[in-house]
């Protein structure tokens, strides 16, 4: 092979090697990508049951409940409209209070009850997730209030 | 020539990116401008909430900076910033209007027992009209007002320290009151 | 008045920072000496001005200026000295100043340590430094300034946040903005290079040990960031694959390949135009880093302050920076000319496909990270990019570089020859496969196929770089250190695959619940839960959860978990219980009260751990080597002798 060919032999193979790689990086992208969802959202367009999402809002002031001593958690995520069941069998973050803005990533099973499998929470305290922030804007429902007198 | 181009591409390359990064800084969903800002604040009367045979009326607070708080027991966000407006209410002498947005008054008098009344005065919207004029689309906002009575800044969301030492603190110094 | 002092200083040092670019930039392009002769006062008076500027700040902090809004956000009355000094690079402003300092200081260090350069020369590095000066200055100044006084003055401070009370994290920042801002010294090398459209390749010999020390602490600084995160967010992770950690990881990539690149430039002539890039794409990622962190534009657990002023302010600066440098490239780099060509499995094919596999790594990494944002700018929703996707975008191209390693090594510059490292190379590839086999077998309870690959990979790796010394054993006094260097970082590269292969296969996380007196076992260690008691630090209240480990009836270590309060209000922190052996970490962290009489709980088994974090600082350990070596003292001794 003259110089010049081996080259081109060359360039072949590192443009081949890294399109390979590239080309499985993107497989694992299309499967990594994970959607956020707000409560409203969840309810009007369910992401089928097999696919991990994550979902975003308030956890709700007085909905956290456990059986003594069980470490399975259960709380109720809002965006001031729809409220979603959630369990946890896990520890909790640190910061993770009612009240308070977090993020957690699991499946919605068909009973409407949301498995998740990791809860994050903010990591400062002027600090809220962006999406959770702009989930929070719905305008409230008349039900809601209702719901709040009950 | 090809190969020059070759080398003009990680320059398209940035551009492109930096193109993306433009819109991405102007994403951020608080930051949504009201046509209100600039405007005459709207006027209202609404009943007290402590005491229904009164009226709280803005019109009662113009000549100096006020803010108006729009809140509900319902909403989450305004349990989260109701350190803050204490916070406020405590370290400066603007007062606070509330307005308590589609409520119901036994659980928007026992909030402010349990938690504390940062306001000066809380009238009751319960049918939203109020809301409607000032814009309001979701619970909290926060609406600050100027002595000449025009709207200075909007909130929208919880208040925060740092939202109200940003946004809030700048433009009530160059109301010199 | 001291606060104002700083104000001051720092106003003064932009006026200096912008005659050390013009002096430096004009006074080359015109050859006035006395003009290049003035940036350099400039660098050095700038340099004291930081200096004088951040010691005021520092002196806010230590006593206890709460009229500073900075201080006042920052720290307060009851935090100890050691952090009230760290909390003065604890937020977004004071971090900012010292980024300046450390600037200034790379400048200062150029004019002291690089007289071998012809003044022009050094005056266009000085000045592009300059110019990237001026910009972090006016950033400081007009969104982000420190001294910014309360009115009326708070009474008491608010506090540093909990999390960064804690050492490695006073010291994390600094190093990796030591190694952030010393990527600007090869970018300023580049941008000078292309000024003058130099065809000489010298200006790589002078910018490598540059390139290594900012490589290295920044190396340093990752690695120091990354064993914070395991001890101290409670979670007994590595590595998240968190926006602001791609963010620094990025540019350590590039950084790594620029490192490779340049010796090829250096030594053989070739690669300059693709040398130049790297060193303008290496400085361009750490200030998009800059970017993201500081913006706000990606959601990040890392929230730093956000503000989109400051965002717009640092994207301007970017594109005057990065835009202007590759401006620059596309006009001088096309007239870089390569001399002569390569064989393809000469050390010059071997670096190029390092390149490439590094380059191709940081790419991919940087869709992952700015995909989120692409989507959201095109209104197509709110998405986020799983770390799964990080893991296999790394590996993917990291599998083949580490194979290549074991022969690049030994392969000789210009012509495809392995010479007599060849069959001991080959010979150690079954010896490492048995003593994966032999690892898994001893260590751990099933086989599995990517363990058996990374540690047949990782130990392959680390014989291979003992060959060459091995087979110089009789002549090692006479080695450059540029050789032991290159040795040591390679072995931590096989160091640090064996970690990450350990605990990537072989960890064990439980969460728990469990009353006093009840244990768990994972891995042959029973964990029995003793209890809670209260304890009382200096600023803070905690409950402590103890453990007593035992392993086949044998003590093994009796562990400590809390869950502090800070005085100063705020959330709860969970502070690890941790015990360090060679072989693996045992990792327990108390959760809450359940009720009941039980405790919440994480326990963890996380083998080989302790070989990732002394894997990465082998390398950083070679990089200073390699700095050492003569070649670049020689010049400076040289130098020294001639008349100034």
């Amino acid at each position: 092979m003259t110089p010049r060919q081996k080259r081109i032999w060359m360039v072949v193979g590192i443009v081949g090697g890294v399109g390979l790689a590239a080309t499985l990086a993107l497989q694992a992208f299309q499967d990594n990508l994970m959607y956020f969802q707000s409560p409203t959202q969840v309810l009007e367009q369910p992401i089928a049951g097999e696919r991990s999402f994550r979902l975003g809002g308030l956890v709700e002031p007085g909905s956290v409940t456990r059986e003594p001593g069980n470490l399975e958690v259960r709380f109720r995520i809002t965006d001031n409209v729809e409220a979603i069941e959630v369990s946890y069998a896990g520890l909790l973050p640190d910061l993770f209070r009612e009240g308070q803005g977090v993020i957690v990533r699991g499946k919605l099973g068909a009973d409407g009850l949301f498995v998740a499998e990791e809860v994050l929470a903010k990591h400062d305290e002027n600090y809220m997730p962006p999406e959770v922030a702009e989930s929070l804007r719905m305008p409230p429902l008349i039900k809601q209030v209702e719901a709040g007198g009950a | 020539m090809m190969r020059k181009l070759l080398f003009v591409l990680p320059g398209i390359a940035f551009i492109l990116l930096a193109a993306f990064l433009v819109q991405g800084l102007f994403l951020d969903p608080s930051r949504i401008p009201s046509p209100l800002i600039g405007a005459p604040a709207p006027q209202f009367a609404l009943p007290d909430l402590a005491d229904s045979s009164r009226q709280v009326s803005n019109r009662d607070w113009t000549g100096s900076p006020y803010l108006v708080n729009v809140w509900g027991t319902w909403c989450a966000g305004c349990r989260e910033e109701h350190e803050v407006l204490l916070d406020i209410a405590r370290d400066s002498d603007l007062p606070i209007l509330g307005i308590n947005w589609k409520d119901q008054r036994e659980l928007a008098l026992r909030w402010l027992a349990e938690l504390g009344n940062p306001y000066s005065a809380v009238g009751a919207d319960l049918e939203g009209r109020v809301a409607i004029d000032w814009g309001v689309y979701g619970a909290p906002e926060t609406f600050l007002v100027g002595a000449d009575g025009r709207v200075l800044w909007k909130h929208i969301g919880p208040l925060t320290l740092e939202a109200w030492r940003v946004d809030f603190l700048p433009r009530l110094a160059g109301q010199g009151s | 008045m001291i606060p104002e002092l700083g104000h001051f200083a720092l106003v003064l040092a932009l006026l200096l920072a912008l005659g050390q670019s013009w002096f430096g930039l004009l006074g080359a392009a015109r050859g006035r000496v006395a003009w290049m002769r003035a940036a350099e006062t400039s660098v050095a008076g700038q340099w004291w001005l930081l200096l004088l500027s951040f010691a005021a700040l520092v002196w806010s902090f230590v006593r206890f200026d709460f009229s500073v809004a900075y201080v006042a956000n920052t720290s307060n009355s009851l935090l100890p000295l050691f952090y009230r000094i760290a909390a003065a690079w604890g937020g977004h402003e004071g971090s900012l100043l010292l980024w300046a300092l450390i600037l200034a200081s790379w400048s200062a260090a150029i004019v002291f340590f690089s007289r071998q350069m012809p003044l022009p020369f050094r005056s266009r590095v000085l000045g592009i430094l300059g110019l990237v000066s001026v910009g972090f200055i006016l950033f400081l100044l007009s969104t982000s300034n420190p001294f910014d006084r309360l009115m009326p003055a708070a009474p008491e401070g608010r506090d540093l946040n909990p999390l960064l009370q804690d050492f490695a994290l006073a010291v994390h920042p600094p190093t990796l903005y030591l190694g952030y801002v010393g990527l600007a010294v090869p970018f300023a090398f580049a941008c000078a290079t292309l000024l003058e459209g130099r065809q000489e390749v010298d200006w790589a010999r002078w910018a490598r040990p540059w390139t290594l020390v900012a490589w290295l602490c920044l190396t340093v600084g990752i690695t120091l960031g990354s064993w914070w995160a395991y001890y101290e967010l409670g979670w007994g992770g590595y590595w998240f694959w968190d926006p602001v950690e791609n963010a620094s990881f990025m540019p350590w990539l590039m950084a790594t390949a620029l490192v490779h690149s340049l010796a090829v430039t250096e030594k053989r002539g070739l690669f300059r135009s693709w040398t130049l890039l790297l060193a303008v794409s290496a400085f361009s990622l750490s200030l998009l880093g800059t970017f993201l962190v500081r913006s706000g534009v990606l959601v990040s657990v890392h929230a730093f302050a956000t503000d989109p002023s400051r965002g717009l302010f640092i994207l301007g600066f970017l594109v005057a920076v990065i835009g202007g440098a590759l401006t620059l490239y596309a006009w001088r780099a096309p007239a870089l000319q390569a001399p002569g060509g390569f064989a393809p499995t000469s050390r010059e094919a071997f670096l190029l496909f390092n390149n490439a596999l590094l380059v191709a790594a940081a790419g991919l990494i940087l869709v992952g990270t700015l995909y989120p944002l692409f989507m959201d700018a095109l209104g197509l929703g709110k998405i986020s990019v799983g770390p799964p996707y990080f893991g296999i975008a790394f590996l993917v191209p990291m599998v083949p570089l580490l194979l290549l390693m074991v022969f690049g090594m030994h392969a000789a510059w210009k012509y495809s020859r392995l010479g007599t490292a060849k069959r001991p190379l080959l010979m150690l590839l079954p010896l490492a496969l048995l003593a994966a086999v032999g690892l898994i077998l001893a260590g751990y309870d099933h086989f599995s196929l990517a363990a058996f690959a990374g540690f047949g990979v990782a130990l392959w790796l680390m014989g291979s770089s003992l060959v060459a010394p091995w087979q110089r054993r009789d002549r090692w006094r006479s080695l450059p250190a540029g050789f032991w260097g290159m040795t040591l970082a390679h072995f931590g590269v096989g160091l640090f695959t064996l970690g990450v292969t350990g605990v990537e296969s072989y960890r064990i996380e439980r969460d728990l619940s469990l009353a006093p007196g009840e244990s768990a076992t994972l891995m042959g260690y029973a964990f029995r839960f003793d209890g809670t008691r209260e304890v009382q630090g200096p600023n803070y209240a905690a409950v402590e959860g103890s453990f007593t480990v035992t392993r086949e009836g044998q003590p093994v270590t009796v562990l400590t978990s809390q869950k502090r309060l800070y005085a100063s209000g705020g959330n709860p922190m969970t502070e690890a219980g941790i015990h360090v052996s060679p072989r693996r970490d045992l990792f327990v962290a108390l959760g809450e009260d359940l009720g009941a009489g039980k405790w919440s709980m994480r326990l963890q088994y996380k083998p080989l751990i302790r070989y990732v974090w002394l894997g990465a600082l082998l390398m950083a350990l070679g990089g200073l080597l390699a700095t050492a070596d003569r070649r670049y003292r020689v010049q400076l001794r040289q130098e020294e002798g001639q008349p100034a």
